[in-house]
């Protein structure tokens, strides 16, 4: 069975895991949204209790099997109910607003930090105790700065104090979305102090991860050949060192990258940023049940999938993966 | 650039052990940093809460000292309804760290069970345990954590302390686990074992007391975990409002506006004792990293011999001497993980012996 496939098979039983999870959660805490809505409005009569149930779509009718096939099925269907506060909205039309947003922030962004950071960490693992070393304390600050609040501490300086940047929020207001030039420039201008928050926060990781694979890989009798052999140093750096010890990097790009994406959320509120934070923290301070299960589910798919397209990378990249795939 | 490489490095100057590895003076550079940083944080989290110059809860009602820019009364201003800052802060950073090291000690503790445990019983229960640490690797925490929480009739510390450490146990499961098999293969094993030693005996005397420094590498990781998380958790409202850590001052000063008021005294302070707290704990895992694998160690603590600067040759401790037995079924679900495809070593050793079993070719 090639690797791929294994690697499917092992995303497949994560997502069942995230699933089912999400649909015990739920049921094992005490409290629902149905007696919720109940609690804020006393008016309402216990009769409608069972209406608001299946207004709702969180009635349990039936048995616990039957009740997680019906519930299997409509993630599936991207039925994830109705809004609790938003009422009639169902909660996939937010969703599909929301997340292109967040995709093209936080996937981009990352994308730029992982690759910086990455080029970073080999010119400082190749010069060992050079000037990147000593920033190196320094870059650690960044790194455990929280997302947020450096967004906070961004906002602060450069759309407050002096007035380089917008304050917030995904594109000028009064511009109506679409594909034409003004909205583009404006929602890239709006985003680029949340990218810069997230490449600033988490250059230094990358950064770290790669320069220490690259010094245990610099010590290693193939480099030392490569040198004997008077190859260029450009060579020997990026060929010899540098494309093995990007196998590391990248299995714990995997790894890291929910932690990155988890940040990113949390800090896109800061900039009232039109994506998936700002709705998980509506879904919070609202107690929108529905909305937070479907944003858990979502974000856990997001990085699953990016997790496989690495696994990907890693086939692609690695010739002895390729190698060993051909003989299996 | 050449490197420079040891060819005239005296034997006998490379092979001498340093004496006293363990003294504070030995210590890298980074680790020394980190612990005093966190020392100073532990001393404000201890004495902190005795000393504030206010109730940080107290509102004062006087109009005049609402949004106070700092000043000698209030050394870092006060808040939109006139409570002290620096008391919130020193109140604050007793919680955060409180609660961090609680989660810490009980994420540790699970893995190092979970781990033992795993590479102990081999077989079933480890593939399943590793399957388990794997996929909770990959989901992210944040949001589980927030849909585990918002579901949870009341907020506090307790219960944020409860889902952290349910959430943070995999990544020291997984090393530990690793180490475990390593360490249990090496003689002195078998010789207690011999000995009649029995297994919990054996774990407790021989294999725990091996894996210290891994556990502690653990504990600093899940510590900085813990921190991150239940600041972020805060910051959007999830956690008791009513109390004071550094990430409900900062929910606070976001929700009130802070920003937009130009309040930074209200929200730098406690973001600052964040990173910095974050900082002090990378250094210090950094550091004990050079500690374990000295090539890590900047150009500073690297040893000059003969006027050539020299990187310490040693080889790195390397977890896993050989490849891992393992039974059919584990090394058909071991074939679903990410680390098979690297595993070249492994792979290749044993391809001649006897055809890997599990998984149709």
């Amino acid at each position: 069975m090639p690797f791929i496939i294994r690697r499917l098979v092992f995303y497949l039983v994560a997502a069942w895991v995230a699933l089912t999870a999400n649909f015990f959660i739920p049921r094992a805490m005490p409290g629902n949204a149905v007696e919720d809505i109940m609690s804020k409005f006393p008016s309402l009569q216990p009769s409608a209790y069972k209406a608001l149930e299946a207004m709702l779509g969180v009635g349990h009718p039936g048995s616990i099997w039957h009740q997680y096939w019906s519930y299997l099925d409509d993630v599936f269907h991207f039925n994830f109910g109705t809004d609790v506060v938003e009422y009639p909205a169902r909660v996939s039309t937010l969703l599909f607003e929301t997340i292109p947003w967040t995709l093209t922030l936080v996937g981009s962004a990352t994308i730029i930090a992982f690759v910086l950071g990455t080029g970073l960490g080999i010119i400082s693992g190749w010069r060992h105790g050079g000037w990147l070393d000593r920033v190196l304390p320094g870059l650690m600050f960044f790194q455990a700065i929280p997302y947020f609040f450096l967004a906070l501490i961004l906002v602060e300086v450069l759309a407050i104090t002096v007035h380089i940047f917008p304050l917030g929020q995904g594109y000028a207001g009064g511009l109506i979305p679409g594909w034409h030039w003004a909205f583009i420039g404006s929602a890239i201008y709006h985003s680029l102090l949340p990218a810069f928050t997230i490449v600033v926060t988490s250059v230094a990781g990358w950064m770290l991860q790669m320069r220490n694979v690259m010094i245990t890989t610099i010590g290693e009798d193939y480099v030392l050949a490569g040198q004997a052999k008077g190859l260029p140093n450009r060579r020997v750096v990026f060929t010899y060192a540098a494309r093995n010890a990007l196998l590391p990097q990248l299995q714990g790009f995997g790894l890291a990258l929910g932690f990155v994406v988890s940040g990113a959320i949390v800090m896109e509120i800061v900039f009232s940023y039109p994506g998936i934070g700002l709705l998980l923290l509506n879904a919070v301070t609202s107690n929108d049940y529905p909305l937070m299960q479907a944003i858990f589910l979502v974000i856990t798919f997001t990085v699953l999938l990016a997790n496989l397209i690495v696994d990907l990378i890693i086939v692609f990249v690695d010739p002895r993966a390729r190698a060993r795939e051909a003989a299996r | 650039m050449t490197v420079t490489l040891p060819v005239t490095a005296d034997p006998a100057a490379l092979t001498e052990t340093p004496k006293d590895a363990g003294r504070w003076s030995r210590l890298p550079a980074k680790a020394k940093a980190g612990t005093i940083l966190l020392g100073v944080f532990i001393l404000a989290a201890i004495i902190g809460p005795m000393v504030t110059p206010y109730d940080p809860s107290y509102q004062n009602p006087s109009p005049s000292l609402s949004l106070q820019a700092p000043s000698a009364a209030h050394l870092l201003g006060t808040t939109q309804s006139g409570q002290d800052v620096l008391s919130q802060l020193l109140v604050g950073i007793r919680l955060t760290l409180e609660l961090a090291v609680i989660v810490g000690v009980v994420a540790t503790a699970l893995s190092v069970i979970v781990g033992v445990t795993a590479a102990f019983l081999g077989g079933f229960w480890d593939d399943l345990l590793s399957l388990l640490s794997n996929v909770f690797l990959v989901i992210p925490a944040l949001p589980l954590l927030i849909l585990l929480l918002g579901y949870l009739p009341q907020r506090g510390q307790a219960p944020t302390i409860i889902v952290l450490s349910v959430l943070g146990w995999p990544w020291g499961a997984r090393v530990i686990r690793a180490q475990t098999l390593a360490i249990r293969n090496r003689d002195f094993i078998a010789a207690s074992r011999e000995t009649g030693e029995g297994t919990w005996r054996i774990i407790t005397f021989e294999i725990i007391p091996n894996e210290v420094s891994l556990i502690a590498a653990s504990f600093v990781n899940t510590v900085l975990y813990a921190i991150g998380a239940s600041v972020a958790l805060a910051f959007i409202g999830l956690a008791d409002l009513n109390s004071w850590s550094l990430g409900t001052i900062l929910y606070w000063a976001q929700s009130q506006q802070a920003l937009q008021l130009g309040a930074w005294w209200w929200f730098v302070p406690p973001g600052l004792a964040v990173a910095l707290i974050g900082t002090a704990l990378v250094l210090l895992n950094t550091g004990m990293d050079e500690l374990g694998n000295p090539r890590l160690r900047d150009a500073s603590s690297v040893a000059k011999i003969g006027g050539h600067r020299l990187h310490p040759a040693d080889p790195t401790p390397v977890l896993q001497g050989g490849a891992p037995r393992r039974s059919a079924f584990a090394s058909f679900a071991h074939s679903f993980s990410r680390s098979s495809l690297l595993e070249e070593r492994s792979q290749s050793a044993r391809k001649p012996a006897a055809p890997q079993p599990g998984g149709e070719r």
